[in-house]
């Protein structure tokens, strides 16, 4: 059973890739190139092929077509071959799997059936023994329930979402692809495998933030992150190595065995003596930040918005992302003996909560709100984690998972009303046009504000909680901070909603033409509501409850003098209340600032100039970065080139020797034919002398 | 002895050569005739190596298949055999040498004989070089095999292959010459140029020294590392197609091999010694060659210097003399070769119609060749090292080993794999992605069935060994443990006096 649930999506992506490719291949038939090829003189190479030539016309007209198409860039291009068929197979596929997952779900998590499969051997080497394997335990089952389930209902939404596109199956196969990838890392039993599925998901991520490869801003943006996400991986590759070198193992069991040895140990990294799981773990971390674009490593995050809006919700929001706090709730056998790392989890966490809200409170794009919001959540979850309640920062990523897809589906759906524009400035009013929509999006925001009773009530309140109850140095930050964005949190969503659906419409022309999304698309977007409304209250007892060690038992390690949990709950009772109340000043201002007095926001940004084009421009990380890493790269790339190969490697070396040997052989021989002789020429010279030499000198 | 396999896949080549030399004239049915012979003769050597592969023992380092005849007025042997290091270069060297041959089936239009000629004494050529146990025997494999190659790029080249092939051989000619003298000191010290006799001498340290830098320059040359890698961008932008393959793919291993073969078992104190100075050359060229290789504007140049830093992780790997390092670099160089390979070859697919090479001058052809889109991504992956091609394994398997022995240069050497992803993606987007807009583009079509029959084995074989290196990891590990061994027990029994005669 649970080969299938990941093997399923693999099986899914290959057939949808297949047709993709079949589909494209019978478009764009192949052709061999004209004879002659060495000449260069031979440019018209299409001229003795009738399919190049008509080829040829027929993209000509389809060129200029893409030139008239609005943003989207492919309107007039007929649909791919097969399309219904891969959106079927993918979508079947998906849905089986997670039901397979929620029984799962329940065979492990309540009937505590832990077991390990192993399916073939990967990487051997000496001592290194790599297995493909699948670890399923009740941490793995959360994973999988909430991957296979948001999956399951972004492929059927992007039924109705992609429905125009002509490229389908190609979409449909990297969704599975994606989902494949996700699911053989939060099985995996080893380092090399969660490394394996981590870049995995980087990968389909890259491909589908870069899906519409026709806009230039989207191959930018899946570079960006392809490239953001390395450099994260470089720590994580580093600490898999440091592992490595101290245990002579990186399968999990062997590792979290060594794990209170390794808290006393020392290793010599670079140029100084660092304690050896500190080191490791935050070496390990570090993929974590870029996976779950962490303060520092975030900037990819919001550019991914680039990618269809179900490719926002499924992977940069309710999974790829928070693969980092499954990482480290994977890795808290480790972590949990590292006071050190655990501080700097928190610390970046905190600042991360911080940070991104205070940009998500300027920006108009509907979607990057939404995703600087996810990139603020996550901050909260590695809060939690930090000061060791993991199982609470689990809950706030499988709340999360549900609220923020379908705040991110349901903004899809307002984007599709749109035609495509993502500006809130140019929304408004649509409470009316599309209604079923509006309530979906209410429902999203009263769950991440955290309304009472809602997912996000419990499992961001439990967090702040924690963070007040914690024990490590960071943890009154990591308090603070989480306290201060939860009102900013209630402030940016109130006002996303307020913009979008109250108050006067702004274009005119998109708010008469808006109209309901399809059942299609509105179905996934009811489910999702459903979770986000009751996923709380029903499963808050096996995450913050007395619950939590009978249903994770040895999957999250809690070591002796961990009593967050139990502290949690013990908090005064205006901590327990504050949260709400930060909620009710956020939603104030924003009533008051977007419902009452429309004018106050613009006033106070002319006020507060500076202070607003700080927080507009990211915090100007990404000019910074730009200015630190990019130009001086090239730059020095170039230099390398031209001045270290070219000027001092070959002045020195062979063109200047060249240049001698010229000197001395011009007009003596014709140096075309020379090169090739004088080489025979030597090396018999060579071999000639070493015969002789055997056969009469060295003779002993 | 038995039957000599492995004299006849060595030689089996040079039959289809004189085959092809015999063919008369110039025309067209010669040029077919030619290019079938040429197919045959390697399709059935291919077939041949795979019996050595069928009845190899992995489970002993010794070397096998071995046949030894005295040569030369008996001062040398004519002394061949395999081992769990040299295999895999063998099946590598003769898997793709039928590929070079379509890949060169209507790209090679003048003088299609002399060039099936070249290609094959290539591949006898490298084929002994891996399988040579006498000294000699391989410097005249190993050196032997640059007069083809030097052919192969001086008739067939670019424009400027003049200029590439003068800088070639300076380059080798400088290498060679040590390595000569290194051969006969090492007879006059040991009295024999057999190779598994002198991997057992223990040579005396101090001579260690001399003798290992006479066969580094060589192999630094020939694999090529940092400073000595200039060559390399000229003679693959100026190589024909299959020629730059089998550059990328083989010859460049002869260096690594050769270290695997010599330096590590033969001067055990002078590999330890040097080993800092291989170590900074390797990040050197990691780093180094992954910023040029950023801003390069021509595609082969691009993929040369990628080439250059992943032989720095071999290098690397090598010389941090660990189980997982030396393994990681033995499969690096092999996967090294199915995916530079590949990605020559993908050069050669749009070259083959546009011809040029420059980045600029292409953008967008998605819209027009989907399938080479998508065999263009794979390599590109592996390029970059994503586990689950074979490029992963080598890269994670060589920093694993090193790491356990210097951590900076496991560091400097992992930033090698951002740098990577940046190049290869920057280079994929430019010329893949985008719109289809350069008129001179309008009409391109996507790959034949030619090319796509020529890239099957290779996309397949990526994948494989990304999810299941156990065949090439199993074939090299009793052997790389019986390097190792060597290695470690010449460390620790230096003789300081010389060898008593």
């Amino acid at each position: 059973m649970y080969q299938a649930i990941v093997l399923l999506p693999l099986l899914g992506a290959i057939l949808a890739g297949i047709i993709a490719i079949a589909g494209a291949r019978a478009r764009h038939p192949g052709g061999s190139p004209a004879p002659g090829a060495e000449n260069h003189a031979d440019n018209a190479h299409a001229g003795g092929h009738g399919a190049g030539a008509s080829a040829l016309h027929a993209d000509i007209a389809h060129a200029s077509s893409h030139h008239a198409a609005d943003g989207h860039g492919h309107a007039a291009e007929p649909p791919a071959q097969g399309s219904r068929a891969a959106e079927l197979i993918t979508s079947t596929l998906l849905v089986i799997s997670a039901i397979l997952s929620w029984i799962a779900f329940v065979r492990i998590g309540f009937q505590q059936e832990d077991m390990r499969v192993a399916l073939f051997p990967w990487i051997v080497s000496g001592e290194l023994q790599v297995d493909w394997a699948l670890r399923i335990d009740s941490l793995t089952a959360v994973m999988l329930v909430v991957v296979t389930t948001v999956s399951a209902l972004v492929h059927i939404y992007s039924i109705g979402y992609m429905a125009e596109d002509p490229h389908r199956p190609r979409f449909f196969a990297y969704l599975s692809l994606f989902t494949f990838a996700m699911l053989a890392l939060v099985t995996s039993d080893n380092l090399a495998q969660l490394f394996f599925g981590w870049e995995g998901v980087g990968l389909a991520s890259y491909l589908l933030i870069g899906f519409w490869y026709q806009r230039p801003s989207a191959n930018a943006a899946a570079i960006k992150a392809f490239i953001v996400n390395r450099v994260g991986d470089f720590g994580f590759a580093l600490g898999i190595f440091a592992l490595f070198a101290l245990t002579s193992s990186i399968n999990f069991d062997a590792v979290f065995a060594e794990g209170p040895v390794l808290a006393n140990k020392t290793m010599h990294f670079l140029s100084w003596e660092a304690s050896a799981l500190t080191l490791v773990c935050i070496l390990l971390f570090m993929g974590a930040m870029g996976k779950s674009a962490q303060f520092l490593l975030h900037t990819w995050l919001p550019d991914a918005m680039e990618g269809p809006t179900p490719v926002s919700a499924l992977i940069h929001a309710a999974t790829m992302v928070t693969a980092g706090v499954f990482m480290v709730a994977r890795l808290s056998p480790l972590f949990e003996y590292s006071p050190t790392a655990l501080a700097v989890v928190t610390f970046f966490g905190a600042t991360t909560a911080f940070f991104a809200a205070t940009v998500g409170l300027v920006q108009n794009d509907i979607k990057r709100i939404i995703a600087y919001s996810t990139c603020s959540q996550l901050g909260y979850m590695f809060v939690a984690m930090g000061v060791g309640a993991y199982s609470v920062g689990m809950f706030h990523l499988f709340t999360h998972a549900f609220f923020k897809a379908l705040l991110f589906l349901g903004s899809g759906s307002v984007i599709l009303a749109m035609h495509h524009e993502q500006d809130i400035r140019l929304m408004g009013g649509l409470k009316d046009k599309i209604p079923v929509t509006y309530w979906m999006m209410v429902i999203g925001t009263l769950a991440l504000t955290g309304f009472p009773l809602t997912a996000g009530y419990f499992s961001k309140d439990a967090i702040i909680e924690a963070a007040y109850a914690g024990k490590n140095p960071m943890a009154v930050y990591g308090f603070g901070l989480t306290l201060i964005a939860a009102a900013l949190t209630s402030f940016y969503s109130w006002r996303l909603v307020f913009k979008t659906f109250h108050g006067a419409p702004h274009d005119r022309h998109h708010y008469e033409h808006a109209k309901e999304s399809p059942a299609v698309m509105l179905v996934p977007l009811a489910l999702l509501a459903v979770g986000s409304l009751a996923a709380g209250l029903m499963f808050r007892d096996i995450f913050t409850g007395h619950g939590v060690a009978e249903f994770f038992r040895d999957s999250l390690k809690f070591a002796e003098g961990n009593h967050v949990l139990e502290d949690m709950h013990h908090v005064p009772t205006f901590v327990a209340l504050l949260p709400t109340v930060m909620m009710l000043i956020g939603f104030a201002v924003a009533y008051d600032f977007y419902l009452r007095r429309p004018e106050a926001p613009v006033r106070l940004a002319e006020q507060h100039a500076l202070l607003y084009r700080f927080l507009l421009n990211k915090w100007y990380f990404d000019e910074l970065y730009e200015v630190l890493f990019v130009r001086p790269a090239l730059r020095l790339g170039r230099l390398l080139w031209k001045g270290g190969d070219g000027y001092v490697i070959d002045g020195f070396g062979p063109d200047g020797v060249s240049a001698r040997v010229i000197d001395v052989t011009r007009g003596v021989v014709r140096l075309q034919t020379g090169y090739l002789y004088h080489y025979a020429f030597a090396m018999l010279i060579g071999v000639a002398a070493l015969i002789t030499w055997f056969m009469f000198g060295g003779a002993h | 002895m038995g039957f000599p396999v492995l004299s006849l896949t060595t030689f089996l080549p040079i039959l289809g050569a004189l085959l092809v030399m015999a063919l008369p004239g110039e025309d067209e049915a010669t040029k077919r005739n030619a290019r079938w012979i040429a197919l045959w003769t390697t399709l059935v050597t291919f077939a041949i190596s795979l019996l050595l592969v069928a009845n190899f023992d992995a489970g002993s380092a010794e070397f096998q298949f071995v046949e030894k005849r005295p040569w030369l007025g008996g001062a040398i042997n004519y002394h061949m055999g395999v081992d769990g290091i040299s295999l895999p270069f063998v099946i590598l060297t003769t898997g793709l040498m039928p590929l070079c041959i379509i890949a060169s089936w209507q790209a090679i239009e003048r003088r299609v004989k002399e060039y099936m000629v070249a290609f094959l004494v290539l591949e006898t050529l490298m084929v002994g070089t891996f399988s040579a146990l006498d000294l000699v025997l391989f410097y005249l494999f190993f050196e032997g095999g640059l007069i083809p190659m030097f052919l192969i790029i001086g008739v067939w080249g670019g424009p400027r292959r003049v200029y590439a092939s003068f800088k070639f051989f300076l380059y080798t000619l400088a290498g060679s010459v040590l390595m000569l003298l290194a051969i006969m000191a090492m007879y006059w010290e040991a009295g024999t140029t057999d190779i598994p006799t002198l991997m057992r001498h223990g040579f005396p340290a101090g001579m260690q020294t001399w003798l290992w830098l006479a066969f580094f320059a060589s192999f630094a040359v020939k694999l090529p590392m940092w400073p000595v890698h200039t060559w390399l961008p000229d003679a693959h932008v100026e190589a024909p197609t299959a020629g730059s393959v089998i550059l990328a793919a083989i010859l460049l291993k002869m260096g690594g091999y050769g270290f695997l073969r010599f330096s590590l078992p033969m001067f055990p104190l002078a590999s330890q010694e040097f080993a800092p100075l291989v170590f900074a050359l390797s990040v050197v060229a990691i780093v180094y060659t992954s910023l040029v290789a950023l801003v390069q504007e021509d595609m082969k140049k691009l993929i040369a210097y990628s080439s250059v830093a992943h032989m720095g992780f071999v290098t690397m790997g090598i010389f941090a003399a660990t189980t997982q390092g030396v393994a990681g670099g033995i499969f690096q160089m092999i996967s090294h070769g199915l995916v530079s390979g590949a990605l020559f070859l993908c050069v050669g697919v749009v070259y083959d119609r546009m011809h040029t090479r420059e980045i600029a001058a292409y953008g967008g052809l998605v819209n027009r060749m989907p399938v080479y889109a998508a065999v263009f991504m794979l390599f590109t992956m592996a390029n970059v090292g994503l586990p689950g091609t074979s490029g992963f394994i080598g890269e994670f398997l060589t920093l694993m080993g090193t790491f356990k022995v210097n951590t900076w240069v496991a560091t400097l050497a992992t930033t090698g794999t951002i740098l990577s992803a940046a190049y290869a993606l920057w280079l994929y987007r430019r010329i893949i992605f985008g719109r289809l807009e350069k008129p001179s583009l309008a009409g391109i079509l996507d790959m034949d069935r030619r090319e796509i029959l020529v890239f099957a084995p290779l996309v397949a074989l990526t994948l494989l060994f990304g999810f299941y290196p156990k065949p090439v990891l199993d074939m090299s590990s009793a052997s790389v443990s019986a390097l190792i061994e060597t290695y470690q027990s010449g460390l620790k029994a230096p003789r300081n006096v010389a060898a008593v005669k």
